[in-house]
């Protein structure tokens, strides 16, 4: 069994007891365990089951790399699925659950796949699902809807309780990993004086250099990591932060960090993650190395576990996995985990060494009386819940002659692969070490950086060196480059010297034994979270499949969330070894970001709740908020769509505020509206190109419509332009446009007009404006006082500035609604006393509020278009019947030129008319309308669509706009207009503007 | 006149550092060239200040010059002022090409206070804030998480933000999440 054992465990605190969870079973555990060394200290070996033939597994692993021990994690607001146990350190309190499975994780209904695993090979899903067609749909897709993914998804009702957030970072050398490497590497890049940080993704300091042993300069290599930790606390150019993993390395030095604030000590105050966004001059990637499974039969029965993990468990956290473990090896180092266990009091009853020959260490295990046998191999580990026995035979072979054992646990080791991702993120390349079987970092093709030069530094294990002495002097040499090249001068020293039990070369094995046969190899798994076995990679290339990217998404291997951290090296030797092709050649799948999988909230950061997105308010907002305002998102502006009043629906309030403003007086809040000055003595000249229209003949105090169109001639843009002097105009743009417009103004004059003299300003946020409209908006604003603001003082499209009430005020006299309007615009900070004046004042002539929805009904009435909606950006003016606004004096204007191409001047183009159906009801939004026979797809001729579309109160009817195919020579037919409600809507071609064709009611 | 009210009427909140709206602030945006000699003396007269160098922000309270780009300042007055200020500015400007043009009601004004300031900034500008990179006598013009915003130091622990007046809620609401209890980085 596995169990707590009475001493060791160097990062617990026995004094300190913890009570957890698993499935509903309350288990202990101390402070300083990860929830995985806590399972085991209550043997709870098994801890989840596999995604595709769900098999029962126990955690392999003893950190990031972990591909079976995932929970769910948390309850409610603070569930998670997919938690890796050995990286979650254990807190009063925490409950997980395991996955993927049903009914519970003993009995396991799913695992009848494990009965069709012959049934399932590799590329299972796209053999099966092809045929027959109709079933995709009905039988497949909810098959695999139901089956996919390994965790839960949280409830949908739950909300995340925690915060997030962001922080940006700059340093001039940036180390990723807090190993003894990365802690060398990061002493000698600060000795130079460059700033320096350095991140770390557990909790620890000196990574696994502890559990391993040896010494530095004499002393042991804990202590050594102590004193270098308290040294680079001491250093005021150090920052350090642990709990916070190297998660990508981008373009330009930009490096995410992603930091685990409040994980092991959930609902503490602050944000529960931090993610670090950093810029560094230089990178050094000192993230160690990762042990490989071996791939024998049975190598994923619980109880299985990597040599170096196992180890890790009995030294860090005082745990052992079984009673009686057998260890298999083609290297040294798993000597060293039959050792620390042999001497915790484990029974080690075998050390199964592939090669003929091992070296000091093995004579140390034997020493210690544990029987070591050379050229054996695991031929089978069985069991199902737990290792039960292992059948030992030669490592030359099929896997015959066997020997069993009893045992309850096995360590197995690979051989070590570089943890080369950070290195790979932006493109360095890697070299394949013969004497070590593994990937490790080029130095001489680095990932490089705007100079050219390399802006990534490799140290320690992660570059490949793995024996004590060359870590550390790996790491030195790393450290002072990255100084170097961060352009510091570093202070060279030697490194500190350690030392270590010299060690035989390893022998890599990449199956075990060696010639397996089929019914071993169908039982040696490569990819343990995915199920990929040595046999479906074989299966992948006797199929065809050469690049090892394809057999990656054929066979799944390395898919899971662990990415492949343990699978993709034997894998690709499996690969490699079908092929008859050699490991280098068939290459490495891609690394990408993130290292392991990190909080989506984290990238969202602060941005949930209230701070989602910026909502931009005018300075009536509040006023509009409670007043019964529907709000309607126009860009990041909240504009009233409807005042609604207890009692009304929208559709009720929107029909009053129609009539009311035609019939009293209108209010509504234009402030939206964008407001740009264009100032300079070769501001008219500029202003004739932006627009389709002339604006340098506007005399000053007046105003005029104009139309802006894209080099490519459609329609980007339109509004009232007052001319404000002599060198001045004010252009006012729709509420979306305000910042394009100015970015295309600036465009205009900084790219090609850089020498007309021109200056813009945004000035839409210094206005509240107001729009007065209606019969009555004379009169309340006499009530009012102030300027004189007669036919005759202010004649329609004037615009003059003066006083109304209090309030210094421009008066625009402009019409969007065909009424007696006034566009009123006042310093923004007065804007909500203005309004509250106006309110006040309009009480006896009927003044009501009105939203974007009549304002656009009103326009619709009297046939004004509206940019975005008779506008899509394949529009152009003449669509819309607006060649009165194209000025044929004007040598040239943007989209004047593509105006004249043969497709723009086509008289096949839809045109806009105005459309009433023949019953009143109102045409549905966006339909298209229908014509004679149909197109080569079978599907009915379109020729021409709806582009507004209202219920006029006013009229008490549906109007609408819409482009029809020679429209304007079609007055009085019948078009027809196909909803997607089964009805089919009929209406006539007719002039657009339905209300007051003479325009009197503006004009008074 | 009515009393003009700024965007949030001096809201403040305090975590772990302070954060509140500093009320109306006079601004004109001002473009031309420079290096003329009618534009220097026309900032010299409205603000006593020299026309700043690139990313400068030279400011004594309320009144002040910054450096927004090659060819525009952002002038600083007292908000009662800066009608006079703007008028007799654009009567020296007269005869040169120049744009001074009054924006006080089109924005916020924010002080972030106290010795976690600058880490309450660094999470919502990409700037590098460490006190080697950023001082007083300094001005950004950046983005707050998602929306533009200008800043600079009044001292070693006092930030003021510029923000688009519409935007004024969102800022304040984002200071507040950045400033929370609890949040400290420890690295400024």
């Amino acid at each position: 069994m596995s169990t707590r054992l009475a001493k060791q465990g160097r990062l617990i605190d026995r004094s300190k007891q913890v009570t957890f969870t698993f499935n509903g079973t309350s288990m202990q555990g101390y402070e300083g365990d990860t929830l995985a060394s806590a399972l085991l200290a209550n043997d709870q070996m098994m801890m989840g089951r596999s995604f595709k033939y769900h098999r029962p597994r126990g955690v392999v692993a003893s950190g990031a790399e972990e591909p079976n021990a995932l929970v769910g994690l948390g309850q409610g607001n603070r569930f998670e699925p997919n938690q890796r146990a050995t990286t979650t350190e254990l807190f009063n309190g925490l409950t997980s659950a395991s996955q993927n499975h049903w009914p519970n994780l003993e009995f396991d209904i799913g695992a009848v796949n494990k009965h069709l695993s012959r049934f399932l090979p590799a590329g299972f899903y796209y053999k099966m699902f092809i045929h027959p067609k109709p079933f995709w749909k009905h039988v497949y897709e909810p098959f695999i809807r139901q089956s996919a993914g390994l965790g839960k998804a949280p409830d949908k009702d739950s909300r995340d309780a925690d915060t997030y957030e962001h922080f940006y970072a700059f340093t001039d050398i940036l180390v990723i990993g807090g190993g003894i490497a990365g802690l060398q590497a990061a002493k000698a890049a600060a000795q130079s004086g460059a700033k320096v940080m350095l991140i770390e993704q557990t909790a620890h300091w000196g990574g696994r250099a502890p559990v391993d042993g040896g010494t530095v300069d004499g002393q042991p290599v804990d202590k050594f990591v102590e004193q270098l930790v308290s040294e680079l606390e001491t250093m005021d150019n150090v920052t350090m932060r642990s709990r916070c993993m190297g998660a990508g390395v981008y373009d330009h030095g930009y490096v995410l960090g992603y930091e685990r604030l409040t994980d092991h000590k959930p609902g503490a105050q602050g944000p529960r993650h931090r993610l670090w966004r950093i810029r560094a001059k230089q990178i050094v990637t000192a993230t160690g190395a990762i042990e490989r499974p071996l791939s024998f039969a049975g190598n994923d029965v619980p109880g299985v576990m990597l040599a170096s993990a196992m180890r890790d468990y009995v030294v860090n956290w005082g745990v052992t996995p079984g009673d009686r473990v057998i260890v298999a090896t083609n290297n040294d180092d798993a000597y060293r985990t039959a050792i620390i266990l042999k001497q915790a009091g484990v029974d080690i009853l075998r050390v199964v060494d592939a090669r003929a020959t091992a070296g000091p260490l093995a004579e140390e295990a034997r020493q210690l009386g544990i029987r070591v046998d050379p050229g054996k191999a695991i031929a089978k580990v069985k069991g199902g819940k737990r290792v039960k026995k292992v059948a030992l035979c030669n490592q030359d072979g099929i896997g015959g002659a066997r020997e069993e054992i009893e045992c309850d646990a096995v360590a197995m080791s690979g051989g070590w692969s570089p943890v080369v991702h950070m290195w790979s993120h932006c493109g360095g390349k890697l070299l394949w070490d013969e004497a070590n079987a593994h990937f490790h970092p080029d130095p001489e093709r680095p990932p490089l950086g705007a100079n050219g030069e390399g802006f990534v530094v490799a140290a320690g294990a992660a570059n490949g060196a793995m024996p004590l002495q060359d870590v550390l002097f790996d790491a030195q040499t790393a450290g002072e480059a990255a100084s170097n090249a961060a352009g510091f001068t570093p202070v060279t020293a030697d490194a500190p010297k350690g030392a270590d039990v010299a060690e035989a070369p390893m022998e890599p094995v990449w199956l075990m034994p060696a010639n397996a046969d089929i019914q071993l190899r169908m039982k040696s798994w490569l990819d343990f979270q995915n199920d990929v076995k040595v046999s479906d990679v074989q299966l992948a290339a006797r199929e065809g499949y050469e690049s090892v990217e394809h057999t990656k998404r054929y066979t799944t291997l390395g898919m899971a969330t662990d990415q492949g951290k343990l699978s993709n090296i034997n894998g690709l030797a499996i690969l490699a070894d079908a092929l008859d092709s050699e490991i280098p050649k068939v290459g490495t799948t891609t690394f990408r970001p993130p290292y392991t999988p990190i909080s989506m909230a984290s990238i969202g950061g602060e941005a949930r709740g209230d701070v989602f997105q910026p909502i931009r308010q005018t300075p009536m907002h509040n006023w509009h908020d409670k007043n019964g305002a529907d709000w309607e998102p126009v860009g990041h502006w909240r504009r009233t769509y409807a005042y609604v009043r207890p009692g009304e629906s929208v559709h009720d309030a929107v029909n009053r505020e129609v009539k009311n403003t035609r019939e009293n007086l209108g209010l509504l809040d234009a402030s939206t509206l964008g407001k740009l000055i264009v100032k300079g003595p070769d501001a008219g000249k500029f202003l004739d190109m932006m627009y389709t229209n002339m604006m340098s003949t506007l005399k000053v105090g007046k105003c005029r419509y104009g139309l802006m169109c894209s080099e490519n001639g459609f329609l980007i843009d339109d509004g009232v332009v007052a001319r404000i002097d002599e060198d001045t105009w004010l252009c006012h743009t729709t509420t979306g446009g305000a910042e394009r417009i100015h970015g295309h103004m600036e465009e205009w004059l900084q790219t090609e007009w850089w020498d007309w003299k021109v200056y813009v300003a945004n000035v839409t946020e210094q206005y509240a404006q107001v729009a007065v409209v209606g019969p009555n908006a004379r009169k309340v604003l006499e009530k009012l006082g102030g300027m004189d603001l007669s036919k005759e003082a202010l004649p329609f499209m004037e615009w003059r500035d003066g006083k109304i009430g209090d309030f210094d005020c421009r008066a625009y006299r402009i019409s969007f609604s065909g009424e007696l309007s006034y566009e009123l615009a006042v310093p923004a900070s007065q804007g909500q006393a203005f309004w509250d004046a106006l309110t006040e004042a309009g009480k006896e002539f009927g003044v009501m509020p009105y939203g974007t929805e009549c304002l656009h009904i009103l326009r619709a009435e009297k046939g004004f278009i509206m940019i975005g909606d008779e506008t899509d950006g394949t529009v152009i003016p003449q669509d819309l019947g607006l060649h009165w606004a194209l000025s044929k004096k004007k040598e040239d204007y943007l989209g004047k030129r593509a105006h004249s191409r043969t497709h723009m001047a086509d008289p096949e183009r839809w045109k806009l008319v105005g459309l009433e159906t023949v019953d009143g009801s109102v045409i549905p939004d966006g339909a298209y309308a229908v014509g004679e026979g149909v197109n080569a797809n079978g599907q009915r001729n379109m020729i021409g669509r709806v582009t507004s579309t209202y219920y006029s109160a006013n009229l008490g009817k549906g109007i609408a706009m819409g482009l029809i195919k020679h429209g304007p020579d079609r007055m009085g037919e019948i078009v027809e207009f196909p909803g997607t409600d089964g009805k089919s809507y009929k209406a006539k071609i007719v002039d657009p503007i339905f209300f007051d064709k003479d325009g009197e009611k503006q004009n008074v | 006149m009515s009393e003009p009210i700024s965007a949030l009427n001096h809201a403040s909140y305090t975590g772990i550092a302070k954060v509140e709206e500093c009320g109306l602030q006079g601004m004109i945006t001002l473009r031309g060239d420079l290096s003329d000699k009618v534009l220097i003396k026309a900032v010299k007269d409205a603000t006593g200040q020299k026309v700043p160098g690139q990313r400068e922000a030279l400011i004594k309270g309320d009144t002040g010059v910054c450096w927004m780009s090659t060819d525009e300042l952002l002038v600083l007055v007292p908000y009662a002022e800066v009608e006079t200020k703007l008028a007799v500015m654009s009567n020296a400007l007269s005869g040169v090409h120049a744009l001074a043009v009054n924006v006080s009601d089109a924005r916020a004004v924010f002080r972030i206070a106290g010795a976690n300031a600058r880490e309450v900034m660094g999470k919502l500008a990409p700037v590098d804030l460490s006190a080697e990179a950023f001082q007083p006598g300094q001005i950004r013009r950046s983005r707050l998480a998602q929306v533009a915003g200008a800043f600079w130091m009044d001292d070693d622990e006092t930030f003021r933000v510029v923000c688009f007046r519409s935007a004024a809620d969102y800022v304040f609401k984002l200071l507040k999440v950045a400033a929370q209890p609890g949040s400290e980085v420890g690295v400024y």
